[in-house]
């Protein structure tokens, strides 16, 4: 729902999205002015606004937001997350994890049809995971799945999964789209099937058309498995520009939106803006961090991090970059889920404690500058181009720098040059980047001490033997209380280490128009419900002909 | 002057081959390569299915290899699938984009000849009056107000704050269920501000450049002649001087030819328009090579057959040329 860390993690937000973007909850009526009537009622139309054009339909071989989020109405996976980001059935009605915690029983829903009436069973789950471990599919996602030593259907509302090891995030895996396999079969690659661009599949919403850069249709499935949704047609408008989107949403062009913090704070706070909309505000699912690269000789001692991380003035980055939507991040899970830890060190802004430990570590103030063995303290930290609220940090951080007597030049790079050409060859003293939160606290590929190759994701060089330890034994149980202590210890490694300075996690600001009712935040947001959203009847806008 | 054509349209094809090859070296030499989209920075993304993705779409093979490839498809005007996940064939893509940019360009055009040309040459005509300082300050007022926000502003007002029209897009949401008059009026109602805007800001070039034009040609001697002989002083404009000011225009509609399929991304994204402009644009930030190289080779086609039809008409028109 942000545009900041979109960039990052592509795939684990989409896929976080598709997980939640459609499920159970309980309707309650959340409505602000209950005037009219407020019945669940059958009918109208919502129209998304999207930043970005859909892809294609079949989320194992797209990777962008959009895509995701469209397939999201029309495909289930097995499992998904649920308002509080726990994983609960979808196609599966229920599962059940061996002892050993090798094998993996889904026991699917009965009686759920394809969208052209066709059953969906156990087969078709089996021809998805044959498909994602098939060369010629060009998935990103079919590592999960290779994990896989043997995949059975017993019959056909059964579906067994055996690995050679327990893998804890082999579960959320299976939220993948199951792709149904009468209509698929004889295209050995599923993406130059119809099926990408028209989908059927088993969602609240089947497919109506896709206008390419325009927009796409979605109507109701009467017979969706978890009951008939209220909404009778989705639209998603493709609006490249934020403005322009904005000014859509004002002029009734666009039902719901994700606003920008200077859209929150200044322009909605009108009273004839809140007669007509409902914003929203929840946790996102991201953090932004200044990275470092740990073989730098500067950054090899860990008193230094921790002085620039004193040194950094986290509320003024939130005030500035966020104008306050947001909290201050102290290590890489989000605030309020199961894996968070709220008991780490933690780094009040403090000049003077900055400069203390970076004396202890050597560096002498000359002329305002901290100097060592005749070398000022001077370095340069690279963001990416085109990315405002990673500017506006780089810029805040230089002035909060400066002032314990440290010079940071900042250099902004476009995307694929900053990826290819400094972070995969390691060329960088500091990144300012962010990360999305994955529900699975699993973070083996970011933080364990094997992942620093080209191209892995360890790219700052961590390496701590009892972090590499933790992290397996932390993906090697579905023990949750196992989990937890796991991650809550490296937690306090990565807050005493500070590979990364933590920075911030911002809040994702989604507005809606007042007639949608059975809204209830989690969180998770606001989607996981939108099955339960309705109009009063008195209040709908568009009437739609099935 | 057949042969002439003939001779031009066959130089054409070693011209095209040789920027496409500069084309697909520059695309090569850009950081970052199509499966970057989806893999880089993607936990789940191994070295394995890195190399598999490279194999898929070719990319594993020796640059030389991946051209010849290329240009042997495209010697059957085969534009190749796009390395979007949707694997659409390129052709099909680009026709799809292509009727709205060129209606816009089209419009926008017709109505900067329109008004610029009749200002141009009364500009020239009364230099120095009211009207070609007031007309001056307005073309060049268009010209230096950035476009995308103006286009906000007129969507604050006519969109917003008077509902007269639509703010972006091309159609409207009921667009299906019109007639084909209703159809029509839904897309005049949605290409209006878009065509202004877009004219508006192409009004001072043409402006300008037909007054300057046109101040010199008045200037001449057979001007004096005309006037000499005592015609009425609308028969020596139009008749005697704004012909011969017209001449050098033929060359900026030639050279406009490409201008009509490219559109423009900023312009594009304000306005939500799926044109050639964010196409491209889009092709580019996912290094879609197939795309990119299907657009670069029309746009070069068109260049090349724009300068060719500038010169042809300019040899039509001017009998000077056509003897030389």
């Amino acid at each position: 729902m942000r545009e900041s860390p979109r960039r990052a993690v592509l795939p684990s937000i989409a896929l976080f999205l598709l997980l939640a973007s459609c499920g159970g909850g309980k309707p309650e009526s959340a409505g602000k002015e209950t005037a009219v009537s407020d019945v669940p009622a059958h009918g109208d139309a919502i129209v998304e606004g999207s930043i970005g054009d859909v892809s294609g339909f079949l989320t194992a071989v797209t990777t962008d937001a959009s895509s995701h989020e469209a397939a999201g109405y029309v495909f289930n996976g097995l499992v998904r997350y649920d308002k509080n980001l726990k994983l609960e059935g979808d196609l599966a009605e229920s599962w059940e994890v061996s002892p050993d915690g090798k094998r993996i029983t889904f026991h699917l829903r009965k009686g759920v049809k394809w969208h052209d009436g066709a059953p969906f069973t156990s087969d078709d789950v089996m021809f998805t995971y044959r498909r994602m471990i098939d060369p010629r599919t060009p998935t990103a996602y079919g590592e999960d799945f290779k994990q896989v030593q043997r995949a059975a259907a017993p019959d056909p509302h059964t579906f067994v999964v055996e690995y050679a090891r327990p893998f804890a995030p082999a579960l959320a895996s299976w939220g993948m789209h199951v792709l149904p396999k009468h209509l698929l079969s004889t295209y050995p690659d599923i993406s130059k099937s119809p099926l990408n661009k028209k989908p059927v599949g088993t969602g609240p919403y089947r497919f109506v058309e896709w206008k390419t850069g325009e927009k796409v249709v979605f109507d109701v499935s009467p017979d969706y498995f978890e009951g008939k949704p209220y909404i009778a047609r989705v639209i998603s408008r493709v609006i490249p520009d934020q403005a322009t989107m904005f000014l859509e949403l004002k002029s009734g062009g666009v039902d719901i939106m994700a606003l920008t913090p200077p859209q929150y704070v200044r322009q909605t706070e009108t009273a004839e803006f809140k007669k007509s909309f409902n914003k929203y505000k929840y946790t996102a699912s991201g953090y932004t961090y200044l990275g470092f690269r740990l073989s730098h000789p500067f950054f090899r001692d860990k008193r230094v991090r921790q002085a620039i991380a004193h040194a950094a003035d986290k509320k003024a980055l939130i005030d500035g970059v966020l104008l306050g939507l947001g909290q201050e991040a102290t290590g890489p899970y989000k605030p309020g889920t199961w894996a968070f830890n709220p008991g780490v060190r933690k780094y009040p802004h403090d000049p003077g404690r900055a400069k203390a430990l970076l004396a202890e570590a050597g560096w002498k103030e000359k002329d305002g500058v901290l100097v060592k063995d005749g070398q000022p303290f001077e370095f340069t930290v690279l963001t990416n181009a085109g990315n405002d609220a990673r500017a506006k940090t780089a810029a805040i951080l230089q002035q909060n720098l400066a002032e314990v007597g440290i010079r940071m030049k900042i250099r902004t790079v476009e995307w694929a040059a900053f990826i290819n050409e400094f972070i995969d060859k390691r060329k960088f003293d500091a990144v300012i980047l962010g990360w999305n939160i994955t529900p699975d606290p699993d973070q083996f590929d970011i933080w364990h001490s094997s992942k620093t190759g080209p191209k892995e994701l360890n790219h700052v060089g961590f390496a701590n033997p009892e972090v590499d330890r933790l992290l397996d034994e932390g993906r090697s149980t579905f023990d949750l209380e196992k989990r937890k202590n796991a991650y809550f210890r490296i937690q306090e490694i990565l807050a005493e280490e500070q590979p990364y300075v933590f920075l911030y996690v911002p809040e994702a600001l989604p507005v809606v128009h007042h007639r949608f009712r059975g809204i209830v935040p989690a969180p998770a947001g606001i989607t996981y419900n939108f099955v339960k959203w309705y109009v009063p009847a008195a209040l709908q806008k568009h009437r739609v002909q099935p | 002057m057949l042969r002439y054509i003939a001779r031009r349209l066959l130089l054409t094809v070693p011209l095209l081959v040789g920027i496409s090859l500069v084309s697909f070296l520059m695309m090569h030499m850009a950081p970052g390569g199509p499966i970057g989209a989806g893999t880089d920075l993607n936990p789940k993304a191994t070295a394995e299915s890195r190399a598999r993705l490279k194999a898929y779409y070719g990319l594993d093979r020796p640059l030389h290899v991946q051209y010849g490839k290329w240009l042997g498809r495209m010697a059957t005007l085969d534009f190749g699938d796009s390395f979007s996940p949707d694997g659409r064939a390129v052709a099909e893509k680009i026709k799809e984009r292509i009727p709205i940019t060129l209606t816009i360009n089209v419009l926008s055009m017709g109505l900067i000849f329109l008004v610029a040309i009749p200002v141009g040459v009364y500009s020239a005509v009364r230099k120095g009056s009211l009207f070609d300082r007031i007309s001056t300050v307005a073309v060049f007022t268009g010209f230096a107000i950035p476009t995308f926000w103006l286009a906000l502003l007129m969507m604050i007002l006519f969109g917003v704050k008077l509902g007269w029209l639509p703010i972006s897009g091309i159609s409207s949401l009921d667009h299906e269920s019109l007639g084909a008059l209703g159809k029509l009026a839904d897309r005049a109602h949605h290409l209006l501000l878009p065509v202004l805007l877009a004219g508006f800001g192409g009004l001072a070039g043409m402006s300008r450049y037909m007054r300057s034009n046109m101040l010199e040609v008045i200037r001449q001697d057979y001007v004096a002649t005309a006037r000499a002989k005592g015609l009425p002083e609308g028969t020596v404009v139009f008749r005697h001087a704004m012909r011969n000011a017209l001449l050098p225009v033929i060359t900026i509609l030639g050279l406009s030819v490409p201008d009509l399929l490219g559109g423009s991304v900023i312009f594009e994204t304000i306005f939500a328009i799926p044109g050639m402009g964010q196409l491209f644009y889009q092709g580019v930030m996912s290094r879609d090579y197939p795309l990119i190289m299907g657009i670069l080779t029309i746009g070069a086609f068109l260049t090349l057959l724009g300068n060719l039809l500038a010169d042809v008409g300019y040899a039509l028109a001017d009998p000077r040329i056509r003897q030389g």
